[in-house]
């Protein structure tokens, strides 16, 4: 039995670390581009992406889930309704059968990268001026100011909320069973309606511990790594 | 002809005028210190000096080339507004060296992104590098820090940061080097090394504008003084106009000081 639960497990498992790797992918860069959105000198894209921020953080991953997955439908049902839908309307309503893993996906990488902008941004903005200024008087273009400055300086200063962020999104990933995404933690529960047993989903938590764990050891070293400067 | 001519510089914050016309020259290897009591404007000058800021009016000339001018500063490229910053080289008060990079690859840094400009780097990429390097060693040997070449920022003293920032400054060859209170951040022990560095500078020919609170430094190592009160130029002249200073505001600045 122990043996089937745990390949049953795993191939759960399998889909937690799917969902958790291609939102890491994804989520990582957008959220650069959407801190600097929300830095940006041009007032209207600053409070766009500060509002978009404001309801992404504002509401439950869950509920993001949830509208991803069955609002096109949704739109698909009105624009039934309508005469003349228009383009837009129609395209956006040819979503309705969407993939259950792929909105969770789309739904994660959404959610994470503001969470993620807002690290960026705090972890931008707290580098002196004085980088920036003695970059500019030594005749360094925008770019390679921050890349041969900036980047690695706030690397070093996000790592610590970023690896907190990234723990969190392992355990974030169980919500995917709401849409019936079958990662870990839907695999276990099946054992209590198929079998009634409920240990195997406690047995999940081993899972995510071994999983952190890791995390938490690789995260360790590359802060280590960065040890050799302070700033 | 003036390596760097400076005519009637406004800049102001918000409402708050802080420098309200700014003229003074300066020839090829001469020295000037700018003294003052905070607030004077001493530093927003240097900063419009060195495009940190920007002027609302008026120009600076630096060896008969405009350099700035306020009136046509919006049509002025970014690439060319880098080009023009390169006359100027600064050090600030506060080091700003960057953390990341040791002594060497701090001095380093802005040449070797420089050289990518040039249109023979892909050919003599090894060799341009390799010159970068030699010339950054001999510039560390000058402020006397070739012992801690591959050290970072974190474990020097703020002494020898300053001494490395110097050397940073010069790798560029600006025609004009500013320093912006380089000392004002150190104590009196290291305050010695950095102004030693300064001074040995003066030999080799640099022109250098020099704000600083080292009322004997100024009068030892500058070839011209001006002091700034209230955003204006109060009193300017020979390093002797601080031991018989004609203004009221001088006076009593520097009377001041001595107590």
């Amino acid at each position: 039995m122990f043996g089937e639960v745990t390949l049953s497990l795993l191939k759960g498992f399998g889909i937690t670390c799917e969902i958790f790797a291609l939102t890491l992918l994804f989520a990582l860069p957008l959220g650069l581009i959407i801190s600097f959105g929300s830095m940006s000198k041009f007032k209207p894209l600053k409070w766009l992406c500060k509002v978009f921020v404001w309801c992404i953080r504002g509401t439950p991953l869950m509920l993001q889930m949830i509208v991803v997955y069955y609002g096109p439908g949704l739109v698909g049902q009105w624009a039934q309704g309508i005469e003349d839908p228009g383009v837009f309307i129609t395209w956006f309503a040819s979503w309705t059968v969407f993939d259950r893993f792929v909105a969770v996906l789309i739904a994660f990488v959404i959610n994470y990268s503001c969470y993620f902008s807002e690290i960026y941004r705090g972890g931008i903005e707290s580098i002196p001026v004085g980088q920036r200024e003695a970059g500019q008087v030594l005749g360094m273009k925008k770019s390679q100011l921050f890349f041969k400055v900036t980047l690695l300086q706030v690397i070093k200063r996000i790592l610590p909320p970023m690896s907190n962020e990234i723990i969190t999104l392992v355990k974030d990933t169980s919500l995917a069973r709401i849409i019936a995404v079958y990662e870990i933690i839907y695999a276990g529960e099946r054992f209590i309606k198929a079998e009634g047993l409920i240990w195997p989903l406690f047995y999940t938590g081993a899972f995510y511990l071994i999983f952190c764990g890791i995390l938490t050891l690789l995260f360790g070293y590359f802060e280590k790594k960065l040890d050799y400067f302070r700033g | 002809m003036a390596m760097l001519e400076v005519k009637d510089i406004h800049k102001k914050f918000g409402k708050i005028s802080v420098l309200k016309g700014i003229d003074f020259e300066l020839n090829k290897g001469e020295v000037v210190s700018i003294i003052g009591s905070s607030g004077s404007g001493k530093t927003t000058l240097l900063r419009c000096l060195t495009y940190l800021e920007t002027a609302e009016k008026g120009t600076v000339y630096v060896d008969g080339n405009c350099v700035f001018d306020a009136a046509s500063e919006k049509h002025v490229s970014a690439q060319e507004a880098r080009k023009r910053q390169l006359n100027f080289g600064l050090v600030f008060q506060s080091f700003n060296l960057f953390p990341q990079y040791t002594v060497l690859d701090n001095v380093c840094l802005a040449p070797k992104l420089l050289a990518k400009d040039r249109p023979d780097y892909k050919a003599n990429k090894k060799a341009i590098l390799e010159e970068i390097e030699e010339n950054a060693k001999k510039l560390i040997e000058r402020v006397g820090m070739t012992s801690r070449i591959n050290m970072y920022p974190c474990q020097l003293s703020g002494g020898q940061q300053q001494r490395v920032a110097i050397a940073r400054a010069l790798a560029l060859n600006p025609k004009i080097l500013c320093f912006d209170e380089p000392t004002s951040a150190l104590d009196p022990e290291l305050t010695g090394e950095v102004l030693k560095v300064i001074r040995s500078l003066k030999d080799g020919d640099c022109t250098m504008v020099i704000v600083t609170h080292e009322m004997h430094f100024a009068h030892e190592v500058s070839d011209k003084i001006i002091f700034m009160d209230e955003g204006v130029i109060a009193e300017q002249g020979g390093p002797d106009i601080l031991d018989n200073p004609k203004s009221e505001r001088l006076t009593a600045f520097l009377n001041a000081f001595s107590q």
